[in-house]
């Protein structure tokens, strides 16, 4: 019992932070808790902190809105944090939507679907694509255009402020995941993703790998949703720098070696063949 | 081996179709869903293409309503999704002189000074539509007495009065018909909700729809401020094979009318 808690530590972990936070959320809805009120778009913590969604804000700026300083003031201290923590932790640990990928990836795994399919049509570029085209439409027609169709905050609403045909689009990205393509919305299409792999390039959490201890089982590789970012398993001992690792920590709880960690990222001059600190 | 020109060419032209594409029926999309003018949005709107652009869609102003008021625009409602409304004949805007919702938009969709006298707030000043009576299904103008919306009414005698004329039917009776005065009326909505008739017969439009305007080719000569509203009125004459000679000349001129 004790062993499955431990491998699925951080798991757990993100499941208490994703749930809990929605759960805030539609408590400051519901019975007006000032904990966190708003949603995932933009919030207020503790009735004075503002907290703002950087990429809803980069389309205000596209579409020639009046930005508020309250805005710009929650969107970078929301950026800033997600920059020194570094990859994608808003995905891993915080997006509802990733509870509904994680569920369709993890069916696909017992149904075995990869093995039927084992080249996935698509690239993971797309979600930067997508990103440019939303700015350029956002510019185009004056309106924030991915906020009126984001499966996000269609999600996040749905969840706060009352289901209304939320659960369709819940529905969609599920099946879409499940049968279409693998890790298909989180990892390819996403434009809010791929914002973020942009700010946490650069951050200090970072997964290390340790090649002395891998005995190339590759339990990592199959759990991984983004699993090009673990290239270098079985081959270096190095960190897992791109900013798509979303940081939940399944490669490490899946890991039977300790060969993968989490760490703090090393300055790049120090770096190179060394393990993890 | 690397990727010929060819495969170049064919892989970028490739996502710049792609990406055409779904711009496309993406922008179409929002164009679409966010055409609906007959949303009745919190005080302190600003005009629905601003507001549209501003609104982040947080619902920091649904959970500041203590009337449950204001919702979000579900999935599925047919509403630009996301964005503040509300439905006054389920729950009207009560209009709480501290305005609660307008405050804590963190982005200005909500402007406090357009619901502010003096740097105090003033929800007298809210517009957020305008009470339209259908005067065929309205009770009171079939000279029932009824004046459940003027009693309902926070600004009464202001936004909507009664005026009374004679019923010529009966020959001893009264109308008492609910006027709607468009200088006044918030939009609150409190007159829909009271309304007897089964669909409310005084129901709030957004002020866009519900109002003309007179521009600048009238004016009321009998009232000295009204020359503010047509203060950039431009004129323009235009000339004519009649307005070549003067009024009176060309209205004795029968010549014209002989000719043929």
């Amino acid at each position: 019992m004790t062993n499955i808690i431990y491998k699925h530590r951080f798991l757990i972990l993100r499941r208490i932070v994703q749930v809990g936070l929605m759960l805030l959320y539609l408590a400051g809805n519901m019975w007006g808790w000032t904990f966190i009120q708003g949603n995932l778009s933009s919030s207020l913590l503790f009735q004075s902190v503002p907290l703002s969604d950087p990429y809803a804000v980069l389309q205000m700026f596209a579409a020639g809105a009046i930005v508020s300083s309250n805005l710009i003031i929650g969107a970078l201290i929301v950026t800033l944090f997600y920059f020194l923590l570094g990859g994608r932790v808003f995905c891993a640990w915080v997006c509802p939507v990733n509870m509904i990928t994680d569920a369709a990836a993890y069916l696909r795994r017992k149904l075995q679907l990869d093995s039927v399919s084992k080249k996935q049509p698509a690239s993971r570029k797309i979600r930067y694509w997508v990103l440019g085209l939303s700015l350029v439409l956002s510019y185009v027609l004056a309106i924030g255009a991915f906020e009126f169709v984001s499966p996000i905050a269609i999600t996040h609403r749905a969840i706060i402020f009352g289901m209304g045909l939320g659960w369709a689009m819940m529905l969609i990205i599920f099946l879409f995941d499940l049968f279409v393509l693998k890790n298909g919305w989180c990892g390819h299409i996403c434009p809010l993703g791929g914002l973020y792999a942009l700010i946490g390039k650069v951050g200090l959490v970072r997964v290390a790998h340790d090649e002395s201890k891998c005995t190339v089982c590759m339990k990592c590789k199959v759990v991984c949703p983004e699993m090009q970012v673990l290239h270098m398993v079985g081959k270096s001992s190095e960190q897992v720098l791109s900013g798509e690792c979303t940081n939940c920590g399944r490669c490490i709880e899946v890991c039977d070696d300790d060969a993968l960690n989490f760490s703090i990222r090393k300055l790049a001059k120090e770096r190179g063949n060394e393990t993890s600190n | 081996m690397g990727t010929t020109r060819r495969e170049f060419i064919l892989s970028t032209t490739r996502a710049i179709g792609l990406a055409a594409l779904g711009g496309l029926v993406w922008g179409a999309y929002v164009d679409e869903v966010t055409a609906n003018k007959l949303m009745l949005r919190p005080p302190g709107a600003l005009d629905e293409a601003d507001f549209l652009r501003q609104c982040i869609k947080c619902g920091l102003c649904v959970e500041a309503c203590p009337f449950d008021t204001l919702q979000l625009a579900r999935a599925g409602s047919n509403k630009p999704l996301g964005t503040p409304y509300f439905e006054p004949r389920d729950v009207p805007c009560y209009m709480c002189p501290e305005i609660p919702c307008v405050p804590v938009c963190p982005t200005g969709a909500l402007d406090i000074t357009k619901v502010s006298t003096d740097n105090k707030l003033d929800i007298n000043k809210a517009q957020m539509g305008v009470a339209v009576v259908d005067a065929k299904n309205c009770v009171a103008f079939w000279g029932i007495q009824c004046d459940a919306c003027y009693r309902a009414c926070p600004l009464l005698d202001k936004a909507i009065y009664l005026e009374y004329s004679k019923n010529e039917r009966t020959g001893k009776h009264a109308f008492l018909k609910p006027i709607v005065d468009s200088d006044f009326c918030t939009g609150c909505g409190l007159c829909e909700r009271a309304c007897v008739t089964q669909k409310a017969a005084i129901f709030v439009l957004p002020r866009e729809v519900a109002l003309g305007k007179v521009g600048d080719h009238y004016i009321k000569g009998w009232d000295s401020s009204d020359d503010k509203r047509v203060k950039n009125a431009e004129a323009t004459t235009t000339t004519t094979e009649i307005s070549k000679e003067s009024a009176i000349d060309s209205l004795n001129d029968t010549e014209v009318l002989l000719d043929d």
